[in-house]
This record gives C-alpha cells, structure tokens and sequence, in this order.
C-alpha cells in the first residue's frame, strides 16, 4: 500500500527538477477542451495520454492544461497548442491513440501533424 | 456520458469555474441496499436561487460560447433513469452541493467507471486547487485529500508525473481493497 513515506522519497527526488524546469524556457501549452462536449466525446483519455506521453519524454517545456467549450462542439474532442512565439494550432477529434504523433511530430520536432488539424476539414 | 466518473468530471469542472478553491466528491455504495450516492461539493461562488432553478434546464449556461447547457441534466438524468434522486443546495458566496442517488440495481444503471482516471485528470490541470475524495463502500472509507499531499511535498507540484503516478496507485489500491473487503464478507455470508 502507498505511504506518505513514498511520497517524501519522491519529493526528495524531484526537488532537482523542478529547479530545472522554472529555469527552462520556449515553453508549449497544450491544451484539452475539457466541457461536456468535450468529455462526453473522450477528452478525459486524450488528456491522460498527453500527461504520459509528455512525462514519458521529460519534456520539461511542455505544460499539459484545460479550458472549457472552445465552441466547435462537433469537432470534440479538441486540443489546442500554443508554440512559444504565439503560434496555435487546433487539432480535432482527438484519440489517445493519435497523441503520440502528435508529441512526436510536433511537440519534439516542430511538425505539425496537418491530417488532425481543423484546416484539413 | 458513457460512465458516471465523466458526469463526476463535468460537475467538477463547474466546481473550479465557479473559482472553488476545494472540491470534495464523495461515493458512497451500500451494496447490499443496492443504493449508491455521488456528491460533489465546493466552496465557489455558489449560485442564487433563480440560477439553482434554471440549472435544471438543458437551455440555460453561463457561458456565451454556446446556448445548452447539458452537464448538470445529463447527471441529473442518469440518476432519475435508475429511479434515483438529485438535488443541488447552493448558497451564493459559500458554494454548491450536488449530490445524486442511486438504484444500482436498475437497469438503466451506468456504470461508475473509472474514477481514479477523473481523480487524476483533475489533479493534474489544476495543480494550485484542492481536492478531498471520499470512496465509501458498506461503511469502510478512503480518503485522498490533496492538502495533506500539498504538506509533505513542500513546493513539488501536485501534477509532477512521478506523483501523479504515486495518487493513481494509492487510489487504485485502496479502492482494490475496498472491493476486497467487500467480496470477503459476500464470502462469508
């Protein structure tokens, strides 16, 4: 069973990270639409998996977060990233199955994936 | 909503825009009753009467990107389908109780789902919030509460992946166990 004492060992741990990350900068948001439309259509599942996939890569400039109705319910679920110099892009209807593409490509290496994105309508 | 632990998320989300600094979400199943009760209550901005009475009503939100609100029916309904109740208490300034009862044994009966996942989900965008979960089965409790996590890791972020791997475990484990307890004693009987 998990104790608080596990819980210390890990704070310990991470007191050197969490310095590395404040001083990190080029920060992305992603960001989970997170209203009925969006968890009736399956943003809980996308959100985790974006949670994984980044903690998985240690990809300490990236910040996984959530908003409400964006407005384009019929396109649930939707994931907005905002790249460091103001650039967004929206995709839609997410899976969790796409999001390690997603992190792959454009997370790590800057490419967005066009086939997820709204403009492909 | 294909499970009530995404109706508990939506509620919740209502929660944290209504600028509540705690939200408690309590289960309590009494299986032998067949009875089971979800509520999730916060300490928000809390609502008037007349918005409490309009809640009800899938055409009414606060929010001016669209014109349904459906989070607060849904939950509402899935309660009523099983021959259930619902109510919400809310006063303005102190916050919103809403709390939803169950027949489990109900044909219309969702499942709960995974809750552990909605526990984590919440934790993990809302870092700076606080969260009490209750997990009640035939009088044996779990408690999570985020503040007594908040003390021992002094400044280490609650949406840290390695503690948010330690919260997923310890609920995961201690609802096992919960269920355990409950199967030993169907054994016994």
């Amino acid at each position: 069973m998990k104790s608080l004492e596990e819980l210390k060992a890990i704070r310990d741990r991470m007191k050197s990270s969490v310095t590395l990350r404040e001083e990190q900068g080029d920060n992305i948001r992603v960001v989970v639409g997170m209203a009925t439309c969006g968890i009736a259509a399956g943003a809980r599942p996308v959100l985790s998996a974006f949670t994984e996939e980044v903690a998985k890569r240690s990809l300490q400039n990236v910040t996984v977060t959530q908003t409400g109705c964006i407005g384009i319910c019929q396109y649930e679920p939707v994931v907005e990233v905002y790249e460091a110099d103001g650039k967004k892009t929206t995709y839609i209807k997410m899976t969790a199955d796409k999001v390690a593409k997603v992190v792959t490509d454009h997370l790590v290496n800057g490419n967005v994936v066009k086939e997820y994105t709204i403009g492909n309508l | 909503m294909q499970e009530l632990s995404l109706n508990v998320l939506d509620i919740a989300q209502n929660s944290i825009r209504a600028g509540a600094s705690l939200t408690t979400i309590r289960i309590t199943e009494r299986r032998a009753d067949h009875f089971m009760e979800i509520s999730v209550s916060d300490n928000g901005c809390g609502m008037s009467e007349e918005q409490v009475a309009h809640v009800m009503d899938p055409f009414f939100t606060t929010r001016t990107t669209r014109k349904v609100g459906l989070g607060v029916p849904l939950f509402r309904m899935s309660a009523e389908a099983t021959g259930g109740s619902f109510s919400i208490q809310s006063k303005l300034g102190e916050g919103t109780v809403t709390t939803a009862s169950y027949d489990t044994s109900h044909l219309d009966m969702l499942p709960l789902g995974d809750m552990t996942a909605t526990i984590v989900s919440l934790i993990s965008v809302n870092p700076d919030l606080d969260f009490l979960y209750i997990r009640t089965v035939d009088g044996e409790s779990f408690t999570l509460d985020t503040r007594e996590l908040r003390e021992v890791l002094d400044g280490v972020p609650l949406n840290t992946p390695d503690v948010l791997m330690f919260i997923t475990n310890m609920i995961n484990e201690n609802t096992a166990e919960l269920t355990a307890a409950d199967a030993g004693t169907k054994q016994a009987d």
